[in-house]
């Protein structure tokens, strides 16, 4: 446990005034609220900090404890004395900010918890959790069960979801305080890239390889698609990087059943390597011929 | 709607310690929707996370009622914007690695 240094994270001198205490606070939350830096990991990380040196610094009570005891907290055998009789009064105070951990273990173990009784809220707080697929998963609609502080919660995570995309699931959050509504919880999809296949909304991309006869004679490759295998007549003379469209091969439309968007391939011309005598006498004829 | 939808605008005020008066000039600069139903204001539910989002704004930060809406404003901009850039990484993620 490290110590924290509440005067430092609040930018002022240890003889600040209530007065500076509060504006110092205030000048910092305008900067780095919740509410102002939405789904900003860092600025809600920073905001925990000062919000709980604002906690310990505008509370004349624990301030006083604190610039006793701050800097010899290891030794301070009274602090667990305090903490003990703080836990008979801990009341689950809410915050906004949506994750665990609003308050350090250094802020714990000195003050015993949150203790944030003057600031309740009425509705619950929202909780925010991040879920990483694959591309696959995304093809069709699936269930998933998700632990969010120890309570298994199964979704149904609609065919076509997109990356980045955010998903409420309403009353999933913290319960509310005296009777009030629960939180939401925000479910933010993280899809990994695939090695094979891009992502452009709805539509797919992806490369293929023919060889050099295919191409200039024509005839037909079998491709592995997202769906299952699907054969393409390659026409004569099909030039490098052409592009082909399936049309309704491409990804699930988003809560759209049955449609999907379209499947793009590029051909990617495989050049003969490794040639024999005769092949090489071929070429250097076709060669001639043109 | 129905009243179970709502909290009424009173045990809000108890709750955040903070004026009827409040509630009504948030209503009249277009910041919270509230409902009046036999002379008895209501807020609805969706409202909620909204109406606390500006009792924090203003007594947290000392922000007052103008500030707040500019900030709504900018909020619903960046909102947007941060939408928008998720869909341009998506897209450009296409090109990426060729």
């Amino acid at each position: 446990m490290e110590f924290i240094d509440y005067y430092k994270i609040l930018g002022i001198s240890k003889d600040a005034s209530e007065e500076d205490v509060k504006k110092a606070y205030r000048k910092l939350a305008r900067k780095l609220h919740p509410d102002l830096n939405p789904n900003d990991k860092e600025a809600q990380k920073k905001f925990q900090q000062i919000n709980e040196a604002n906690e310990v610094i505008s509370d004349q009570e624990k301030r006083k404890k604190y610039d006793q005891y701050g800097k010899d907290w290891q030794h301070a055998d009274q602090f667990e004395q305090q903490r003990k009789s703080q836990q008979a009064s801990r009341q689950s105070g809410q915050h906004f900010s949506g994750d665990d951990g609003d308050f350090s273990s250094f802020f714990e173990s000195m003050f015993g918890g949150s203790g944030r009784s003057s600031q309740t809220k009425f509705r619950g707080q929202d909780y925010n959790a991040e879920l990483k697929l694959n591309l696959t998963d995304a093809l069709q609609t699936h269930q998933q069960t998700l632990t969010v502080n120890g309570k298994n919660i199964r979704i149904t995570i609609p065919a076509g979801i997109e990356n980045g995309q955010v998903i409420k699931l309403k009353g999933y959050g913290a319960p509310g305080i005296n009777g009030g509504p629960a939180g939401d919880l925000y479910i933010s999809f993280s899809i990994a890239p695939h090695p094979l296949y891009k992502r452009s909304g709805n539509d797919l991309y992806t490369t293929t390889a023919i060889d050099l006869y295919t191409a200039l004679l024509g005839g037909e490759t079998t491709i592995d698609t997202l769906n299952g295998k699907v054969k393409l007549t390659v026409k004569a003379e099909t030039q490098n990087g052409t592009k082909i469209r399936l049309k309704g091969k491409g990804f699930p439309v988003y809560k759209k059943e049955g449609e999907a968007g379209d499947l793009y391939i590029t051909y990617e011309i495989k050049l003969p390597s490794n040639l024999t005598e005769q092949q090489k006498a071929l070429f250097t004829e076709l060669s001639k011929l043109k | 709607m129905r009243t179970e939808d709502m909290i009424p605008a009173e045990t809000f005020c108890i709750h955040h310690n903070i004026e009827m008066a409040f509630i009504y000039s948030l209503k009249k600069s277009g910041l919270v929707e509230i409902a009046v139903i036999e002379e008895k204001t209501f807020v609805p539910l969706s409202q909620l996370p909204q109406l606390e989002k500006v009792v924090r704004l203003y007594h947290e930060m000392d922000i007052n009622l103008e500030g707040i809406e500019t900030i709504s404003y900018l909020l619903q901009r960046m909102n947007e914007m941060q939408q928008k850039i998720i869909q341009l990484s998506n897209r450009l993620s296409i090109y990426e690695n060729e």
